[in-house]
């Protein structure tokens, strides 16, 4: 938003509507964040914080929305204020996306520290975490700075993460195999770690919105890549 | 100057010339008696010293205009300027106006805080609720305040944020961060290092006491036994010096992982020096040390202490586990200003798979928990290795195919990025 529109308050729209979406992002990046806290220090408060708070993610994604609809039946947006705004949606519901995936996490603190669990079982979580984490930040970070000099990285992170996750699917079900009294604690582990692969698949969703927003062009196609722990099977394991 | 302080002035000035006034006084009013003239004429004299001693200059002319010199020609606060004085403090500090976005930022927050620049608005950068928080109210209060802020990725971080307007008009608003990383991660770092050690140190241990246990019953009055088992106890204790060894380096990193070291190092001699310290490691495990590092000084910032300890780590974990293959190989890539240094180290072993890679660099992470113990290893080589490239802002790529050996690359950024 470098040049300013003759109406002062239409800048004033699309502005609210920027800092609408940072505060949502600060938020869902938080509640990631005290996810994943809540379930390495089996803390059942911080828990049930992260679930409440997921309220206020839903209530500023309807907020974004109902702004956006109002502000192209008004001004009409051409462009780039156009692109502006229909990626303030997008980008909301990837964000609103993420907060539900940080709060399902949060729901299965109760399940997984039932039973008293091993502290390796969450270190590669952690790891996974921080990757995701790491991605939704320098997202976030691209969208306020609207430069797209880093987008490649977050990519890049992407896989990343794939790798880990790919890696951490493996090292559950050893331990499924090692003792079934793991597998109740392992399989809600195991949504744990899908849920915040997610959260790098929103970050890359943004990423790309961001990309539209500032060059107009969609992001170049991606080499086909995925995750690879569809590929597991229960005989490698035993090979190994 | 105010009447007071004039009273003031004159009481110390008098106060200050007391004896040679009394004397003055006494002389007059001797002379006045012997003289036998009239009290009132010797009164008159004696106020008109009093009043002489009270107001005259007693000061030279010189000495008061060197004074009047030396005045004009202090420092004034006008004569510098709003730049100067925020490139003098110490922390990070923003300032910004009344939209929340940046005015000016000193040169301590552009490295903390890079990609904060003029206009950048400020609750787009520092999301986090409570921040958003402190904006909110600062812009509408107009009064100081301050909150407790954290960053979790890319390093842990813990400020203390104060907001308070600057100057009457109450446009402009001050945010400076006080770090206090350092003294959560002193806490942190006690929590974890009796995590890690007493998880960690519990077999050693365990063996250790069943040995000494066995020493004092069956075998009492066995010698060869005892001989074996003072051996294993021997190789045990050492296994938990080394475990303490890496935990007390990998702590001592992780309290400052942001500080880059400003050093020049040259990694020519100083991975030269690292394969003549490790030749005889390599000689016990059958393996040659192939250095190819070209004829060029290779030139990075960092701490030469602590890249020594990278490239013994990386070194030493080839010859391990890469034996079997018979060569290790280390090598210089791009020897390019513009991209940096690559420092590659392979060895021809049986390589690592695939699903391990990404997790090599975790703590107590080991791919073969009975082999790395046969090999001395404590688990924590790589991850002290990872922190120490962060704190040189280098990375470390790894790349193997089972069966073909592993590739541990090292790339240097370029110096001025």
């Amino acid at each position: 938003m470098q040049t300013q529109h003759i109406v002062r308050s239409y800048d004033a729209d699309l502005k609210y509507l920027a800092s609408r979406i940072a505060a949502m992002g600060g938020h869902a990046e938080r509640m990631v964040e005290q996810a994943v806290q809540a379930l390495v220090t089996s803390d059942l408060g911080l828990a049930r914080k992260v679930v409440e708070d997921d309220a206020v993610l839903d209530e500023g994604q309807r907020e974004v929305d109902e702004k956006a609809i109002i502000v192209i039946a008004k001004r009409q947006p051409m462009a780039d204020d156009l692109r502006e705004i229909i990626g303030a949606i997008r980008i909301s519901g990837d964000l609103e996306r993420v907060g539900d995936l940080g709060k399902n996490i949060a729901k299965r603190v109760v399940a997984v520290t039932e039973t008293q669990q091993p502290l390796r079982l969450f270190r590669g979580l952690e790891a996974l975490a921080e990757l995701a984490l790491t991605q939704l930040k320098e997202v976030l970070d691209t969208y306020a700075s609207r430069s797209t000099d880093r987008i490649q990285f977050v990519r890049d992170r992407d896989d990343q993460i794939d790798a880990m996750y790919t890696s951490l699917f493996r090292e559950l079900l050893t331990y499924m195999m090692e003792d079934p009294r793991n597998i109740t604690a392992c399989t809600h582990l195991l949504f744990c770690a899908k849920n915040i692969e997610r959260i790098g698949d929103h970050a890359t969703n943004i990423a790309e919105t961001v990309y539209y927003i500032v060059t107009g062009l969609q992001m170049p196609p991606e080499r086909p890549k995925e995750d690879k722990s569809h590929k597991v099977m229960l005989e490698d394991m035993v090979d190994d | 100057m105010d009447i007071h302080g004039a009273g003031e002035g004159v009481r110390q000035r008098l106060l200050s010339a007391r004896w040679v006034l009394a004397a003055a006084v006494a002389g007059i009013a001797l002379v006045a008696i012997e003289a036998g003239a009239d009290y009132r004429i010797a009164v008159g004299a004696s106020l008109a010293v009093i009043a002489v001693a009270a107001f005259a200059p007693r000061r030279s002319l010189r000495e008061r205009r060197a004074e009047r010199e030396a005045e004009a020609n202090r420092p004034a606060m006008g004569s510098i300027t709003a730049e100067a004085l925020a490139a003098a403090v110490s922390d990070p500090l923003v300032i910004f106006d009344r939209q929340a976005a940046v005015i000016h930022v000193n040169s301590v927050c552009a490295v903390a805080f890079p990609g904060l620049s003029i206009g950048t608005s400020l609750p787009l950068r520092f999301r986090a609720p409570e921040m958003q928080e402190l904006i909110a109210k600062a812009l509408t209060h107009g009064q100081p305040i301050s909150i407790d802020y954290s960053e979790k990725v890319p390093v842990e971080r813990f400020f203390r944020v104060n907001v308070s307007p600057v100057g009457d008009g109450g446009d402009l608003f001050a945010m400076i961060f006080r770090d206090q990383s350092e003294i959560r991660r002193i806490d942190r770092m006690r929590a974890d290092f009796i995590a890690n050690a007493s998880h960690e140190l519990r077999t050693p241990l365990a063996s250790v006491a069943g040995f000494i246990e066995t020493l004092r019953g069956p075998a009492k009055n066995d010698p060869a036994a005892r001989e074996q088992f003072l051996q294993i106890m021997q190789a045990q204790t050492a296994r938990m010096a080394r475990l303490i060894d890496d935990l007390l380096s990998l702590s001592r990193l992780e309290m400052k992982p942001y500080l880059n070291p400003a050093e020049r190092v040259d990694l020519k001699p100083l991975i030269e020096g690292v394969i003549d310290a490790l030749n005889p490691l390599a000689e016990d495990s059958g393996v040659r040390i192939d250095a190819n590092l070209g004829a060029d000084p290779l030139v990075v910032g960092g701490s030469r202490d602590e890249l020594i300890q990278v490239f013994e780590n990386l070194l030493e974990n080839a010859c391990k586990y890469g034996r079997s293959g018979g060569l290790v190989e280390i090598s210089v890539i791009h020897p390019g200003q513009q991209n940096g240094i690559d420092v590659s180290v392979r060895d021809h072993g049986p390589g690592i798979p695939e699903e391990h890679i990404p997790r090599l660099t975790e703590r107590f992470y080991r791919v073969d928990v009975e082999t790395s113990r046969g090999q001395k290893g404590t688990g924590l080589g790589l991850a002290i290795v990872k922190h120490i490239l962060t704190r040189h802002k280098a990375r470390l790529t790894v790349s193997s195919r089972s069966g073909e050996g592993a590739t541990f690359t090292v790339h240097f950024p370029p110096p001025n990025s």
